[in-house]
């Protein structure tokens, strides 16, 4: 038996011996369900190479993403050493969609530390509590719904001035009511279960309960939510790049990138429309892989 | 009229394949089905509600049902197409679950419900359909049928449910029930009033009934032939009434570890599984 | 003194016109190590009664004092300590996502418990479960084997009453067999208090001494599983749950 097999037939077993082989079996076990799931891996090797390309731009591109160069200009996809051709101003489109990968793993770091926490809290206290304390939080929970997204990244950039974090921060502010309203749900149903009312007669205070019994629930499918949403936030940082209120140019941006392509989409489509296959890219990987996700972590399916 | 049983089952399996290997949740089994109360005893994975999914051909792959032969009353239904299944399905062969809370589609109201059941067996018209199914709501002894025709399965009780769930069943007049754990989410008295209607209406309509049950001694009163499975086999079938002449352990020790209370012991026998049980032969519940 | 004494309990769910009387007006007393049994059909507020003790339901009236202690609107930590519960579901009544490990860690972690990790072999070693079993998760146990985990988890912190909601009822007649030895003898070992609900008289007349029967909310009879098994009921419900309840096969 090789030494691969005895790691695998350790994780794989039925009677873990040790806290650390419990809990890395149930991850095995897990990746084993991902694993089989095509359509999910193909999502997380996009991502992966998106994440690898933007961590090693620097390596990786061919020319200074910022370098102008008018005697080049709107260069073929081939020409001259330009992989994917030159836009307007004559500068690399290749290495702007490399160092443009950074700006949106970025963007979506932002988001996701801030969006889905604020609803997990939020969800979970209310549903938890009940009461004046559930009306009170699902009410400020509203509000936020209420706002527009892009009309709120107008307003914000109107009044703190255009730039990434401005819009990023408009675009969480109106992305955790969902899962505010999910978290909540899950705790509503969860709260009634009976090892909840098996922690609560060992005199846990509601505190230890939400955070260490109802959260891990929860986050199961805030995981998968957010992976779904995160096509779209990226889609509405594009669009908002797209407007001039996103990244400022000369930042690599996608989806300013598209902009800029926008007059010469006739003559020159492959200005507008390289960048627009990156987003397309990156959104199908992650709602691959939320799909995959999804058929990992639902409480539902029991696990493995 | 042909002479074969109602039911005929000769080795029949189904199987699970997974991940980790195939499980054969039913290894093997036969047996028939006549004009008579077979009942159908196991503990929980013992294959006894797989083999009643399995005569209707409701296992969804990539579960696998094979068998040397299963017929209703002469047809083929092993390699029947699924459009033949549909008309046999309610039409000849009728199945009742454990719960009604979850057999019963809680938006429609429960004439609704019958009605469809028997028009889609049956060319009839909808008032006649209404009359047949209101005669049925009496047949199960229910006692203001115009007034529970009209509501939800959520606004009646467990045991009215249940009792739906039969009129619902038998209204296109099949030949075969099959009752599966029909009174195991009732109270106790309810529970001998809707056998009681199930053992009425099979007798009257001369039908074969199925009844997969945990409960050794509720299936013996009620039934007259009795096949115990474990781990996907028989392990034994008998007559209801010889019961208590039973040999095999498996079954003595399902009749030794119910308390009971007129014979109170200071320790319930615990079932000591044997390991050659499952590998032991199924046996043969033809007749 | 007594273990338990209720006097004239009412639990009540919603108020004004959707108020629901689940229990009324209910009386009795538990000695220290006997076993009492509650009886009753579906929405009989039996189960509802071990709730109440329990502290899991906010709406109540009248006075239950248990081991000496009145209970209010909330439980202190150390009836916890001396009261704990064990559920009807297995399937639902351990965290889906916590080793038998961390139920029973966590569990003696709150009470103060010493040296844990000595003790959780010695509670497993209890119930009947060996040291194998001690960081499956509970997707990896059977029925039975959960409702050990969760006896398990209600003996950690030694307590003297045990409230029993219906501890079989979802399990096989083989396993159910198993559970109920396990709980007698774990009675004799630690000289344990019960308070067992069930519908089955069979079940309950194997573990408790003293049935109440309820119907609707209130109590039907008390009487003796002796007198129980002599069909001496006063009251012709108790005679016809006992009537329905009879299997024997002659």
């Amino acid at each position: 038996m090789t030494a691969s097999q005895g790691l695998r037939d350790w994780l794989l077993t039925d009677e873990p011996t040790s806290r650390r082989q419990a809990r890395l079996s149930s991850w095995f076990k897990g990746w084993l369900t991902f694993r089989s799931n095509t359509l999910a891996m193909v999502g997380l090797f996009v991502l992966t190479f998106l994440i690898l390309a933007a961590i090693f731009a620097p390596l990786l591109a061919t020319h200074d993403p910022f370098a102008q160069d008018l005697g080049q200009r709107l260069l073929a996809p081939g020409e001259s050493g330009h992989i994917f051709g030159t836009d307007s101003l004559g500068r690399d489109i290749y290495s702007r969609i490399l160092y443009g990968a950074r700006i949106s793993i970025y963007i979506v770091l932002l988001v996701v530390m801030v969006a889905p926490v604020v609803g997990l809290i939020m969800g979970t206290v209310s549903g938890y509590a009940g009461g004046w304390i559930d009306v009170l939080l699902m009410r400020i929970t509203d509000i936020f719904l209420a706002f527009p997204r892009l009309i709120l990244a107008l307003a914000f950039v109107a009044a703190l001035g255009a730039g990434i974090e401005n819009a990023v921060l408009a675009i969480s502010l109106t992305a955790w009511p969902p899962y505010a309203r999910i978290a909540r749900a899950e705790t509503l149903t969860i709260r009634n279960s009976d090892y909840i009312h098996a922690i609560k007669l060992q005199g846990a205070g509601p505190f230890r309960i939400v955070t260490r019994h109802i959260w891990p629930l929860c986050i199961s499918s805030l995981v998968i939510r957010v992976t779904l949403d995160m096509a779209g936030i990226i889609l509405t940082a594009a669009g908002l790049g797209f407007l001039g209120l996103g990244a400022q140019p000369p930042s690599p941006e996608w989806g300013a990138m598209i902009s800029e392509g926008r007059k010469y989409i006739l003559d020159y489509w492959w200005v507008a429309t390289i960048p627009g296959i990156a987003i397309f890219s990156i959104s199908l990987a992650f709602n691959l892989l939320g799909d995959g996700l999804r058929d990992v972590l639902d409480p539902k399916e029991g696990n493995s | 009229m042909s002479d074969a049983p109602l039911l005929d089952v000769e080795n029949l399996w189904v199987r699970f394949p997974s991940r980790t290997g195939v499980f054969d949740a039913v290894r093997g089994i036969s047996f028939t089905l006549g004009q008579e109360r077979l009942g159908i005893v196991g503990e929980s994975g013992s294959g006894k509600s797989m083999t009643g999914r399995a005569v209707l051909r409701l296992i969804r792959p990539p579960g696998l049902v094979e068998a040397d032969r299963l017929e209703l009353h002469g047809e083929d239904i092993l390699t029947a197409p699924e459009s033949r299944m549909r008309q046999l399905r309610g039409g000849r062969v009728s199945m009742i679950m454990q719960d009604p809370k979850f057999s019963l589609n809680p938006v429609m109201t429960v004439g609704q419900q019958l009605v469809e059941a028997l028009r889609a067996h049956e060319p009839v018209s909808r008032s006649a359909a209404r009359k047949r199914a209101m005669a049925m709501l009496d047949e199960v002894a229910i006692r203001n049928p115009e007034r529970v025709y009209d509501l939800y399965p959520h606004e009646v009780s467990g045991g009215m449910g249940q009792r739906i769930m039969i009129a619902m069943m038998l209204l296109p007049d099949p030949k075969i029930l099959i009752a599966d754990e029909p009174t195991s989410a009732l109270d106790v008295s309810v529970q001998l009033q809707v056998l009681d209607i199930i053992d009425k209406l099979v007798r009257d309509r001369g039908m074969g009934l199925m009844f997969i049950s945990h409960d050794l001694n509720l299936v013996a009163k009620f039934c007259d032939r009795i096949m115990i499975m474990y781990a996907g086999r028989i392990v034994e079938t008998c007559k209801a009434s010889e019961l208590k002449n039973a040999r095999h352990p498996y079954t003595l020790g399902l009749l030794n570890s119910v308390p009971n209370l007129e014979r109170p012991r200071d320790r319930l026998e615990v079932l000591k599984r044997d390991p050659a049980w499952r590998e032991a032969p199924s046996v043969s519940a033809r007749q | 003194m007594n273990a338990l004494s209720i006097e004239g309990l009412n639990v009540w769910f919603g108020s004004g016109t959707d108020r629901a009387n689940a229990v009324r007006d209910v009386s009795f007393d538990v000695a220290t190590g006997e076993s009492f049994g509650l009886v009753g059909e579906s929405g009989s507020g039996k189960s509802t009664i071990l709730r109440a003790i329990a502290g899991l339901v906010p709406t109540w009236s009248g006075t239950m004092t248990v081991a000496g202690e009145t209970l209010g609107a909330r439980r202190s930590k150390a009836f916890y300590s001396k009261v704990q519960m064990v559920f009807q579901d297995p399937y639902a009544s351990l965290h889906p996502r916590q080793t038998v490990d961390r139920v029973l860690s966590e569990a003696m972690g709150l009470h103060g418990v010493k040296n844990i990790d000595k003790r959780i072999g010695q509670l497993l070693d209890d119930v009947g479960l060996g040291p194998g079993f001690r960081f499956r998760f509970p997707h990896q146990l059977s029925g039975g084997q959960r409702q050990r985990v969760a006896i398990a988890r209600a003996l950690a912190c030694d307590p003297s009453i045990l409230l029993l909601d219906e501890p079989t009822s979802a399990l096989d007649v083989s396993v159910q067999a198993e559970i109920l030895n396990l709980l007698a003898d774990l009675r004799r070992a630690h000289q344990l208090t019960y308070v067992m609900v069930s519908h089955d008289l069979g079940v309950v007349g194997h573990l408790c001494e003293r049935i109440g029967v309820m119907k609707d909310g209130c109590f039907e009879e008390v009487l003796t599983v002796e007198a129980m098994r002599r069909f001496e009921a006063r009251s012709p419900y108790t005679r016809h749950l006992l009537e329905s309840s009879i299997n024997s096969i002659s």
